[in-house]
């Protein structure tokens, strides 16, 4: 007994020292510092939908299926992906049924069931509770136990993708036991769990201090007994993206930076330091351009862009819209604000490949002052004595706003001055981040009220299927007083043919087909000149050089393989 | 002919005293090395940047993509910035807007903090609710009060003036505003201690108007604290609004300022360090220099030190 003993502290000894191979064990590799300069403030993504916390969340609670670097459905908590050919999908595609791994365990050593399963959807659709994640839930009838590891999800009408509840980082699986008495308006007063939730990750969390720093260690009970290769995971929050950048391309202080959103020369400076890389995954993240179809004169007060201030009078023409397309030149605003980060993009549908449309590629991509120039001139909008056309009185001014970001704002510099050379003016206006997407309806500077005649921001889609996202530009989708400015159609664009293309869209399930529909939707914004789309932009983050094993994802969250990272040696 | 020189002699006669008092002054301003040193730098930034534009004929916002981050050079002498625009003019524009901004601004804080220091410092009645209104304005926070401001006049005064003027009238007003308390403090420390002296009292015995006397008397006798406060006040208005512009409040992007010019350059620092180096002498030099010339006037406008 004595020398088994030995033998096992020899052994343990052992690998402590041949610790070079890589995953050699878990809790072998010491700590992993991770830095998010913007701080997380929870652990419950359901209570909190920024990117932020859904990623921190991600290394402690999971869903049943996440996506891949490459868009493709991993299983985690499940044994397969469910699909028509295997019959987890009905025929119908009125239910989905997922079948749960057998032995795994949460944190705490109890096992996991279909009861979490069913626990979880009930936690986010329950009655006065805010729940952040509650489109993740949509249109779902029913949520049943077929047996103690089989879940099976009903449908209100058919769904013809099925994978949003319980798939991604965005709507893990949270412990009944831990969040049972926490359900709707008592969530939100359940500090100790949403700041250390119970999960089946390869993490647990040891302290959380709010928009500070969080300290996890080692899931014990991870169901793969070799991960995670760190014993320890330290996030820090807070900062600036520069400063971050700097913290572990220069320094090396962090294993992780999230979110470099840095000028390309400055990332270029830091990387030749020789300490760490950058990784870029390209999402569906689109920075563009959204034309407001309403007036939006200051004069109107309360009714601007709004259907009662009346259609705004120049951008309302078709040849103003598309000039001012023409005249910008993507290729030098991905240049001088985005570098490897960015591409140059006519669609709000860049990627997936399957739903990308190339069919504006031809006219939009190259910069054609000429062309817009003549465009302009055929309309009959005439330069002036001061260089900026008009047409019965009205003159081609445009108020410019955005969020305050240094990429941004440079661009907005780039893009007023090629406006010029079609003799339009624009006049620059940026509000901080946290009021222009602060949603706020008190305020008149948010992107929703679109108190100017153009804005500039970046949007994207979750999951590869861009459905629920096209949805956002039908008619009744407009921000106005009457839905308290919600509402994600921004630009305030209506088209009967749009809206009939949406509804054929939502009721077609051959995956060709949808394809197709989707293109046609996306090429129907651009050609339209609903907004003008600027940049297909990638997320960038930074890690160290002595870090192995990341693999960056637009798709989930960038710490969804967290327990596959381990020291580089 | 006979009228104009009867008229214009008794002034004359008059000027010559006041004269030598202004040549003492001027004596005693100039036995204070820092404050000369103040009025010559001064003095250059104010001529380089009224000046300055004409010779170095750039035009500030002139954007060239090619010629970006670049090292000073005989084209851009301070270099270029990431979307190739020359910094020098940067820089020069940059100062007529952050000079204008604190000299005006310092004027209307001055104009405020003597107009209530003084009215509490010499009507006992008006002292307590005016002190405790300079009370409520210190307290107020800056920050939350301008973004309130911005949203509630920006569009008024957009449509009245135009962008960059109406922006330029409210960033004028909210530092303004916003500054005038120490101001106010002082005079009304310096009035209630001259209020007490003989002269003040022969005075209202002779029958004199209140408002004369604070015009004829009091107002002299708290010059000098006013003008310190002057050049402080220049100061402070330079880098509030070098603060505002840092945090995006302040004029739009595409409007140099002093301020906005080190925000954007803070990340370049590194690639091409004049971009922060200039403006930031820029905003420092024109504080220091103003802060050594309030010395030198304080210093000047002292009777005590007249004696010697």
């Amino acid at each position: 007994m004595k020398n088994l003993k030995l033998l096992l502290a020899g052994t343990v000894a052992a690998i402590a020292f041949t610790g070079s191979v890589a995953h050699a064990d878990r809790a072998t590799d010491g700590d992993l510092k991770i830095l998010f300069w913007q701080a997380v403030s929870t652990m419950n993504p359901y209570l909190s939908g920024g990117t932020k916390e859904v990623y921190a969340s991600s290394m402690v609670i999971e869903p049943l299926a996440r996506y891949d670097e490459k868009a493709n459905l991993v299983p985690m908590l499940v044994t397969e992906i469910p699909t028509l050919e295997n019959g987890g999908v009905a025929k119908d595609m009125l239910s989905i049924t997922w079948k749960l791994k057998a032995d795994v365990k949460w944190s705490d050593g109890t096992p996991f069931t279909a009861d979490d399963v069913i626990f979880t959807w009930k936690y986010c659709t329950a009655p006065d509770g805010g729940c952040a994640q509650k489109a993740q839930y949509q249109g779902i009838k029913s949520v049943e136990a077929v047996d103690k590891n089989t879940v099976k999800v009903s449908f209100e009408e058919p769904k013809y993708y099925p994978y949003s509840a319980f798939v991604g980082a965005q709507s893990p699986v949270i412990q009944r036991k831990q969040f049972e008495n926490c359900v709707g308006a008592k969530a939100p007063g359940c500090t100790a769990a949403n700041f250390g939730p119970v999960g089946t990750g390869p993490f647990v969390v040891k302290e959380f201090k709010p928009n500070d720093v969080i300290t996890l260690t080692a899931n014990t009970n991870y169901r793969d007994p070799k991960k995670p290769a760190f014993a320890s995971v330290t996030l820090k929050g807070g900062g600036d993206a520069a400063s971050a950048a700097r913290a572990v391309l220069e320094t090396g202080e962090f294993d992780y930076g999230w979110n470099m959103q840095v000028e390309p020369e400055v990332l270029a400076k830091m990387v030749a330091a020789g300490k760490g890389k950058l990784e870029t995954a390209f999402g569906t993240q689109v920075e563009r351009i959204v034309l407001n179809r309403y007036n939006a004169d200051p004069s109107l007060g309360a009714k601007r862009s709004t259907k009662e201030a009346g259609p705004h009078p120049s951008l309302a023409d078709p040849a103003v819209r598309r000039a001012l397309s023409l005249a910008i030149d993507r290729t030098t605003i991905v240049e001088a604000g985005y570098g490897a980060a960015g591409k140059e993009t006519c669609n709000i549908v860049p990627a997936p490949a399957a739903v990308a449309s190339t069919k504006n590629d031809s006219w939009c991509l190259k910069q054609d002052v000429a062309g817009a120039n003549k465009l302009l001139d055929d309309a009959g909008w005439k330069k002036g004595s001061d260089g900026i056309r008009a047409k019965n009185g009205v003159k081609l001014n445009f108020l410019y706003s955005t969020s305050t970001n240094s990429v941004r704002q440079a661009t907005q510099e780039l893009v007023k001055a090629w406006w010029a050379e079609i003799g339009v003016g624009a006049e620059l206006r940026n509000a901080s981040a946290s009021v222009f997407f602060g949603g706020d309806p008190a305020s008149p500077d948010t992107f929703q009220k679109f108190y100017a005649d153009v804005e500039m921001y970046t949007n994207n889609f979750d999951g590869t299927d861009p459905e629920k996202y096209l949805a956002e530009w039908l008619c009744d989708k407009a921000p106005s007083p009457s839905n308290g400015w919600q509402g994600q159609n921004i630009p305030r664009y209506c088209n009967a043919d749009y809206d009939k293309g949406v509804a054929e869209l939502s009721k077609t399930g051959d995956p060709a087909k949808r394809a197709e529909l989707a293109k046609k939707l996306n090429d129907m914004l651009t050609e339209e000149g609903a907004h003008i789309p600027l940049v297909h932009r990638g997320q960038v983050s930074s890690h160290s050089l002595k870090l192995a094993g990341v693999r960056m994802n637009g798709w989930d969250s960038e710490l969804w393989n967290v327990a596959d990272w381990s020291r580089a040696k | 002919m006979t009228d104009a020189t009867i008229t214009s002699a008794p002034p004359a006669k008059a000027a010559t005293p006041t004269r030598s008092a202004l040549a003492d002054m001027w004596k005693q301003f100039r036995a204070h090395k820092g404050g000369v040193a103040g009025l010559i730098i001064f003095t250059f930034i104010v001529l380089a940047v009224f000046v300055g534009p004409y010779i170095h004929t750039v035009a500030p916002n002139a954007i060239n993509i090619r010629d970006k981050n670049q090292w000073p050079s005989l084209a851009h002498p301070f270099g270029t910035d990431n979307l190739g625009k020359d910094m020098l003019a940067q820089v020069l524009a940059g100062g007529r807007i952050s000079l204008a901004v604190g000299i005006t601004a310092m004027l209307l804080a001055l104009f405020l903090g003597t107009l209530v220091g003084v009215l509490s410092g010499y009507f006992r009645r008006l002292d307590n609710p005016l002190m405790r209104l300079t009370d409520l304005f210190l307290a107020l926070p800056l920050l939350p009060l301008l973004l309130v401001i911005l949203m509630l006049f920006r569009d008024t005064l957009r449509s009245a003036f135009g962008p960059e003027t109406g922006i330029f009238i409210l960033i004028v007003f909210v530092i303004g505003i916003t500054s005038w308390m120490h101001t106010a403090r002082i005079v009304r420390g310096d009035v209630l201690s001259v209020k007490s002296q003989e002269f003040i009292l022969a005075a209202k015995s002779s029958g004199m108007r209140e408002y004369r006397i604070i015009l004829k008397h009091i107002l002299p006798n708290v010059l000098s604290s006013i003008m310190v406060s002057a050049t402080l006040g220049i100061a402070a208005a330079i880098i509030t609004e070098s603060a505002l512009s840092f945090l995006g409040l302040g004029f739009p992007s595409d409007f140099p300022t002093w301020g906005r010019l080190l925000f954007d350059g803070a990340n370049f620092m590194q690639l091409t360090p004049s971009r922060v180096l200039w403006p930031g002498l820029a905003i420092s030099m024109t504080v220091l220099s103003v802060n050594y010339m309030g010395d030198a006037i304080r210093d000047a406008l002292d009777p005590r030190a007249l004696k010697h």
